[in-house]
This record gives structure tokens, sequence and C-alpha cells, in this order.
């Protein structure tokens, strides 16, 4: 889906980093920007590794939240093009979850309007984890509690 | 009246599903269908009370009025909220 200059999505398929830069990449940029969230390694207290995180997001929300971003972050950055993507379901350690890119004419506004999609995503919109490890236990993650 | 009532996370977990058809009588509020739920899903009533309401993909304060058909979505707190994530 656009959002003006936004290209945004929520994939069950892996994301392809390199054909999101290219897809940000625009004439008027003189910087694109790029953060890649993966799936940490961990290992608990108990030995117990972490095998897999598996997304799960209430799209239509997620969706317009994410659309809600992109208009927040062009009216503060002279972004030129940009792209939202999160990935749902099991994304094994190592793989990426969430790609934002954003392409600006210089590379100051491209990382300060990056960091703050990527914060402002994380802190607002609807996506939630679980975490999958070694011994079958699943846990979901929540900011006030592990539950 | 009917309202469709939206599971995410833990909440779908603890309630064995993901969604459910919600009778109410009068001119109900989003607190009233939280008493349903709770009524329904005793499970999820620590959880009930440190959720977040969307209404028709807006987000919807306790005394927000539903309506037939209306959407009620249930928003545990998103994992990044911490600062503890990727």
């Amino acid at each position: 889906m656009m959002d003006g200059l936004f290209h945004i999505a929520i994939v069950a398929d892996a994301i392809d980093v390199a054909v999101s830069i290219k897809r940000t990449d625009h004439p008027d940029a003189g910087a694109v920007n790029v953060f890649v969230g993966t799936t940490r390694a961990e290992t608990h207290a108990d030995g117990r590794r972490l095998i897999r995180l598996d997304y799960e997001a209430y799209e239509a929300l997620a969706i317009k939240q994410m659309n809600d971003l992109a208009s927040r972050a062009t009216e503060r950055w002279p972004i030129a093009r940009g792209t939202i993507i999160h990935r749902i379901g099991p994304v094994k350690v190592g793989e990426p979850s969430v790609l934002i890119a954003v392409a600006t004419p210089h590379r100051r506004d491209a990382f300060d309007a990056c960091q703050w999609l990527i914060d402002t995503l994380k802190a607002e919109v609807a996506i939630w984890k679980q975490e999958i490890w070694t011994d079958g236990t699943a846990t979901w993650v929540h900011p006030d509690a592990r539950v | 009246m009917t309202i469709n009532v939206r599971f995410f996370a833990i909440l779908k977990d603890l309630a064995g599903q993901s969604s459910l058809s919600l009778e109410l009588t009068g001119q109900p509020t989003v607190a009233d269908a939280r008493v349903e739920i709770e009524r329904q899903f005793p499970s999820l009533k620590a959880h009930l009370h440190r959720v977040s309401f969307a209404l028709n993909l807006s987000h919807a304060g306790l005394q927000a009025v539903l309506h037939d058909g209306d959407e009620l979505a249930i928003i545990p707190p998103v994992s990044g909220g911490a600062d503890q994530g990727t």
C-alpha cells in the first residue's frame, strides 16, 4: 500500500533488504538510511535457547497506524521516499522481522526519520511477539510483564 | 445488538479463540462490553484492566458507545513498548 511517498506492508514471507533499498532510493535523495530489526539469539538462565519469534498483528489497525507514522514523518522531515515493512508469523533467529528505509536529500534527516519511525512503530503499532524456546515453551512479550 | 470482539496475543491464547460475537442490550459502552467479556472469560480478568480498546479501528475510551455490528478489539500492550527490543 502506498501512503504518498511510502511503501507500507505486512508480509508473511522473508523481507528482501536489497529490494527494499532499491525501491526506496530516489533521484532527489542523497541518502538512504535503513534499519533492519532481526531476531536475536537468546539463552535463558535455565539453559533453554530461543528458536524463533512468532509475530501477530491486528493487520487492519497496524496498516492504518503505519500509514499514520508515515504521514507524521513526512510532515517532519523532507522525505523523498520511504518503506515500512513488518513480517508476521514465525521469524527464526537471525532473520529480519522489520525494515524501515528512508531516503532524504541529506543524511542527517534520513538517520533521524528512520530512528523515529522504528522507535514509534515499536511503541505504538498493534503487533505482538511470542518467544518460542527449545524446551517447547512459548512466552508472549509485553512491556509491563512477561506473561 | 451484536458486536464482534477481537482477541490478540496473550488474550487470544487465554480466551482460546480469536473473536467472539457478543450480545449486548440497551445502549452499551466499551465498559459494559468489558464487564460481559470478563463474565464469559474469567481468565482474562487481570489483563482486561491493562489493555486499550480499538473500536472500528480507532482508539476508544471506556465511555465510547457501541452500535450493532461494531468491531471492538482488545489491544494488549505491544511488544516494543519498553526499551528491550531489537
